[in-house]
Order: C-alpha cells, then sequence, then structure tokens
C-alpha cells in the first residue's frame, strides 16, 4: 500500500484516482467530456460562478445544515454520541440537490437547453427535474421500471415538476439500467443536451465534478464540528450507493488522520446470500459506466444484479474515488443488511422523531454500531442523506400493511 | 508477415472492391448457429467479420443489439465460448479476418495477457472495445504484444487534432462511426460523411470502413463512394433474431449479405 501525502490532490488531469477513475466511453463522447472538463475546470475557479453557487445553496437549497446530537438515539444505543449531518433538511429532502443545483448552473453557463438525467430512489430525478424547472430547462429522466414501481411518490413528484420520466426496461430495469439508458440518449443529443449524472461515477469530469459540488457537506460538518465540540469527530459515516454523499461527507476529512472514516454498503439480505449491492465488501476492479472501479460482475465480466431495500443504494459498482480510498486504506467500506437497515430507521423514528430515507438509515445503522464500539465521550458523525417520505410505501408493504 | 487485414484489404484495392463487413451478436438466435452463420456470411459475400461479445451494459447499442446479447448471455455465452466459435470458423476459414467487438469489463474480468494469448491462439485478428479509448488503451498492451490489433473509432464530434491521433494509433482499419448515437438508428447525411473520410485520408493511409445507419443495399452502395469498407449490424441481427434452426439462421444471414455484395460489385464497373 503506497502512503498517500495529499488525498486532496486527486483526480489528476486524466481523471485517475490511483488505479481508478479516468473515461471509458464511447470515441462520440470524448469530445463532449472534454469540453465539459473544460468549462468546469474554468467555471469552478470563477469566483462570480462560486458566488452564484453560494447564493443558490443558501437562499434556496436552504444550506447550510445543521449537525444535531440524537441524544435518546445515543443514549439508546449506549456508548458513543451519535452525531446527524441533516441534509434530509434541505429543498427536495437529500443532498441530491447540492449537485443539481451546481451542474444546472454549469449547464446554463454551455448553453444547453435539455437536462437528462439518470434516477434510482427518484431524489436525483426530483433535484433534476427541481433545477430544471427552476431555470426553464427541459428535463427528461430515465428510471427503471422496477424503480418506477417502488417509488411511486418520486416518480409523480417529477412530472409535478414538469419532467418526463421515461421508463427503463432493458436488463435488470433499475438504477444502472437508466444511466445506460441516460448515457444513449446524451450520445444522440449531445450539441443541446446536458447530462446531470447523479452520483460519483460516470466518467471524468463526473466523479470529481459530482464530488465537489457535494463537498459543501464534509467542509460544513468539519467547521461545524469544531464550533459545536470543539474537535473532530472520532468517525464518520454515510452509506453508500454510487458514493455521492459519502464522498460529500468524508471529503473534507481525508487529511485529518484522527478521523475513521467508514462507508456503509447496501448488503440486502447478506453478502454470502449473493442478494447485495455492495461493490467494494465483495466486487473486484472492472470498468462500468465510463470508469474503472470495483463492480459486481460475474466471470465473464457480466454485471450481476443487485439487491437492497433501498432503491437509492442498488448499483453495482462505486465511485472510483472510494475505490481508491479502500487500496490506499484511508475508508473502510462494510455492509449493512436490509433488516439492520429497517431496524435504524425504526429506532430514528421512534426516538428522535426523524423518518430517515431507506438509503440513509444504513448509514444510522452503522453509526449505531460505531458508537457501541466507543466511549462514551466519543463522537460518531453520520450523514442523514435525505428523508424518508418517499419510501412510506416500501416499508408498509414489507409489513404487510396496506396503506 | 502480413496480417489477414493487410491482405484483405490488399486484395480488396486490388480488385476495386468495396469490403462488406457484417455485424452479428454472437451467441444470438442460437449458440449452436454462430459457426454455421460465420460461413453462411462468407459464402454471402463478407470481406470481414465483426463478431459481437455480449456484454450486460452496452452503452453504445441500440435496442437491436441489447436484446440479443441479452437473449446470448441468457444462455450462458461468454468470452471464452466466444474464442471457441472463432477456432472452430478458424478451421475452415483460414483467410477472413475477424474482430471482437464489444466492451472492457469482459476482457477485464478475463485477464488481458490470458486473452491476448487465447485469442491469437483461436484465431482472432484484432478487437473493437467500444469503452476503450486511446487514452485509456495502455491496457489493451498485451493485446498489442500479441500480435492483435485494435481496431479504433472516430466519430463526428472527433475533433481534427485528435483525429490525427486516432489515425496514428489505429492498426487493421480505422472505423468510422457516422453519427452520433447508438447502433440501431437510422439516419444517415451521406455528403457530412464523405467530407470527414476525405479528411481522414489526409491523415492516414489506413483503410476507411463506416458504419451506424447501414441498413441495405442502398445505402451501403452510398456509402461505397467514399469508404473502403461498410459495416452492417443492427438490420443484419435483426434478420437474424427470428431465425428458428440453425438452417433457417445460415440461410438468412447468406440471403441478407448477398444482395448487398451483387450492388456493391455492380457500382464498381
Ligand atoms: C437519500 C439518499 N441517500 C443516498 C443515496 C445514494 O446515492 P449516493 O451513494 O450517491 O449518495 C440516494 C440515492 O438515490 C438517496 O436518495
Amino acid at each position: 500500500m503506497t502512503k498517500i501525502a495529499d488525498f486532496h490532490a486527486y483526480p489528476d488531469a486524466h481523471g485517475r484516482f490511483g488505479d481508478f477513475g479516468g473515461v471509458y466511453v464511447a470515441e462520440t463522447l470524448m469530445e463532449p467530456l472534454a469540453e465539459l472538463t473544460e468549462a468546469y475546470n474554468r467555471l469552478r475557479n470563477d469566483p462570480s460562478f462560486i458566488a452564484e453557487l453560494d447564493r443558490d445553496l443558501k437562499y434556496y437549497v436552504g444550506r447550510p445544515s445543521p449537525i444535531y446530537h440524537a441524544e435518546r438515539l445515543s443514549r439508546h444505543v449506549g456508548g458513543a454520541k451519535i452525531l446527524l449531518k441533516r441534509e434530509d433538511l434541505n429543498h427536495t429532502g437529500a443532498h441530491k440537490i447540492n449537485n443539481t443545483v451546481g451542474q444546472a448552473l454549469v449547464a446554463r453557463h454551455m448553453g444547453k437547453t435539455r437536462i437528462i438525467a439518470e434516477t434510482g430512489a427518484g431524489q436525483h430525478g426530483v433535484a433534476s427535474a427541481t433545477v430544471a424547472a427552476r431555470m426553464g430547462l427541459k428535463c427528461v429522466v430515465y428510471m427503471g421500471a422496477v424503480d418506477i414501481e417502488r417509488q411511486k411518490i418520486n416518480v409523480y413528484r417529477m412530472k409535478l415538476l414538469g419532467a418526463e420520466v421515461i421508463p427503463v426496461t432493458s436488463g435488470s430495469k433499475t438504477l444502472k439500467d437508466a444511466l445506460n439508458e441516460a448515457m444513449r440518449d446524451w450520445v444522440t443529443n449531445v450539441a443541446d443536451t446536458f447530462y446531470i449524472i447523479g452520483t460519483v461515477a460516470g466518467p471524468h469530469p463526473y466523479p470529481q465534478m459530482v464530488r465537489d459540488f457535494n463537498a459543501i457537506v464534509g467542509r460544513e460538518a468539519r467547521q461545524q464540528m469544531l464550533e459545536q465540540y470543539g474537535r473532530l469527530p472520532d468517525a464518520i459515516t454515510a452509506c453508500v450507493g454510487g458514493g455521492s454523499n459519502a464522498i460529500g461527507l468524508f471529503h473534507a476529512f481525508l487529511n485529518d488522520a484522527s478521523v475513521r472514516i467508514v462507508g456503509a454498503e447496501a448488503a440486502g439480505e447478506g453478502i454470502e446470500t449473493g442478494r447485495h449491492a455492495a461493490s467494494l465488501a465483495a466486487g473486484k476492479p472492472g470498468v462500468l459506466h465510463g470508469n474503472r472501479t470495483y463492480v459486481l460482475s460475474d466471470e465473464n465480466g457480466q454485471i450481476t444484479e443487485t439487491h437492497s431495500v433501498s432503491a437509492g443504494l442498488d448499483y453495482p459498482g462505486v465511485g472510483p474515488e472510494h475505490a481508491f480510498l479502500k487500496d490506499a486504506g484511508r475508508a473502510e467500506y462494510v455492509g449493512i443488511t436490509d433488516d439492520e437497515a429497517l431496524e435504524a430507521f425504526h429506532l430514528l423514528a421512534r426516538t428522535e422523531g426523524i423518518l430517515a430515507a431507506l438509503e440513509s438509515s444504513h448509514a444510522i445503522a452503522q453509526a449505531m454500531k460505531l458508537a457501541r464500539e466507543l466511549p462514551a465521550d466519543a463522537l460518531v458523525l453520520a450523514n442523514l442523506s435525505g428523508r424518508g417520505d418517499k419510501d412510506v410505501h416500501t416499508i408498509a408493504a414489507r409489513e404487510g400493511i396496506e396503506l | 508477415m502480413k496480417t489477414r487485414f493487410e491482405r484483405r484489404f490488399a486484395e480488396l484495392k486490388a480488385a476495386g472492391r468495396t469490403g462488406l463487413i457484417p455485424f452479428v451478436t454472437a451467441g444470438d438466435p442460437l449458440p449452436e448457429a454462430v459457426v454455421p452463420m460465420l460461413h453462411a456470411l462468407v459464402a454471402g459475400g463478407a470481406d470481414v467479420i465483426e463478431l459481437g461479445v455480449p456484454f450486460s451494459d452496452p452503452m453504445a447499442d441500440g435496442p437491436v443489439i441489447q436484446h440479443a446479447s441479452e437473449r446470448a448471455i441468457a444462455r450462458g455465452v461468454g468470452l471464452k465460448t466466444v474464442l471457441g466459435w472463432v477456432a472452430e470458423f478458424r478451421q475452415t476459414d483460414a483467410d477472413t479476418p475477424i474482430v471482437l467487438m464489444g466492451y472492457l469489463n469482459p476482457l477485464e474480468m478475463y485477464g488481458y495477457e490470458r486473452f491476448a494469448t487465447d485469442a491469437v491462439a483461436a484465431g482472432v485478428d484484432g478487437v473493437l472495445l467500444v469503452d476503450c479509448p486511446i487514452e485509456e488503451a495502455h491496457v489493451l498492451e498485451p493485446l498489442r504484444a500479441a500480435g492483435l490489433d485494435q481496431i479504433l473509432l472516430a466519430s463526428p464530434t472527433t475533433a481534427p487534432a485528435r483525429m490525427e491521433r486516432l489515425c496514428k494509433a489505429s492498426s487493421g482499419f480505422l472505423y468510422y462511426v457516422s453519427f452520433a448515437g447508438i447502433t440501431g438508428s437510422a439516419q444517415l447525411s451521406t455528403d457530412d460523411i464523405a467530407a470527414r473520410v476525405a479528411a481522414i485520408r489526409t491523415a492516414s493511409s489506413a483503410p476507411v470502413a463506416v458504419g451506424f445507419g447501414v441498413r441495405n443495399a442502398g445505402s451501403a452502395v452510398a456509402i461505397a463512394a467514399f469508404a473502403d469498407a461498410v459495416v452492417i449490424g443492427s438490420a443484419l441481427v435483426e434478420r437474424l433474431a427470428e431465425a428458428t434452426s440453425v438452417d433457417d439462421a445460415a440461410t438468412r444471414a447468406h440471403d441478407f449479405l448477398a444482395p448487398i455484395r451483387a450492388a456493391l460489385d455492380a457500382r464498381k464497373g
């Protein structure tokens, strides 16, 4: 394992995080991606763009989001203090809006008139439809037919916001297939269309750009920890689907060696059953959706179907920066099962009055495990990436309740 | 020693003929039909064959090839099976170049070194990997070292400076994608393509094949006015999809290609 001096120095100019990342796409997309990279590199250093973004984050998204001490939950669990970064309080109810607000501004600066997006849980689709409505841009969202069924409320929200939702019926009919379909749309309509990818996956510059737009979460949290607690947390954790909320929280802490970093992947029905979506914990390096990363794949190189109770974690790849952090030994990635996530969901609801998204419930479950291991004066910070309203039907159905 | 590509394109040039390159997805419609189908394509006039390696997430393909891939995968077809078919085909055809077309992950899982050895042993001539642009092609070094050609794609969005780099890096032939889109779409503007192919010719002496949007004899002849070879994929895969037996698949393959071959040959006179 090579020692990394500065985790903030990645990716390199080719979009590589060590052995991971890069640009593995069809030739037709090379030039558009180069244009996007150039535009993004110009804008991210442009004070007027930064000011514009800051304004939107403050007055439209509602940032900063607070850090909340979940006292009753902590007491119930026993052990360290559990603190929650409340991304669920953002406009549209999840961290996803941090990214779409940023990418929509990039799209406008590039003169694009049509937005496309892929979505799993529908949170990114809603966040994309939201910013498109606000800017008067046309918006098309690709969503797997299976996910449309289990995230009906978000599908309707997108429609209310004026977006067109296109069901994807190829492959496993979930998030990965929606991403394929959005890529196909982009290749075909690249002249007027901006593709807002919803997580830190895809070809360069997406893993970097999406990370940068979500890194506000960790920057705020680090500052808030110092202000509210006079020190950094002992451990931080977040759920990992593609990995955007996780890298958003982790990034500001990567060079703080005292902070333990743990990503919670979806272990579904248990990693040993094969029905899971734990790409880092159980996969191997491969190439998917434009980058080299850990993937779940069979020996023929076919991407395998995943399972998670939460649509947003049901993805067989993961952002390349997480693959890099795993191999560098800077972050650990562990599995949380459907049952553990649901238990955490209920416990948080009853002890704190917060309905967490099923995705975020994986982070809560992991925070509970960490808290149990640590002494009472330790601080565990979890990213509460989104609110659970969208999941009420799924939870009711699992418990045999008809609404 | 000359490669099969070099020999084949030299023959075509000497005869003043346009090359015909059919694409089929390996394992569709019937795994047992693949080798008879390849021979039938040659009998129908194929000069080079592109054999698609099925992949679960074919990002650059339209519905026709997606579904063909899904059917092949459902029957358990993988890279190893495909190499076996090529070896079988080579027992009775030593001359027709074969390009494996597909995506990188199956090779990643197979292992590049092992793939290079096995592919050369089977009689594969080159690879066309849709999601492996020149920037990432270092991973294919073992393939090059073993003598496999890397066929590169150029597209309408490829800028001139990049086109020069592609021409330099490509081996076997250069594949020009006629429009920005996915396989199987039907849009073809031969004027634009002619100008782009002319630009490629100033940068490279490599043979240029043109594909995407070629569906029949008419569009093949239009492309032949300026290309060294035409590639036909989705229209053929669509025709093969409904085949009900090995003989039916082979007959369909032959009967689809023969009139296109005839039209191309009639054109040169
Ligand atoms: C609330 C919430 N958290 C997490 C995720 C997972 O995505 P990521 O890993 O990119 O944060 C999603 C995805 O839809 C989500 O809606």
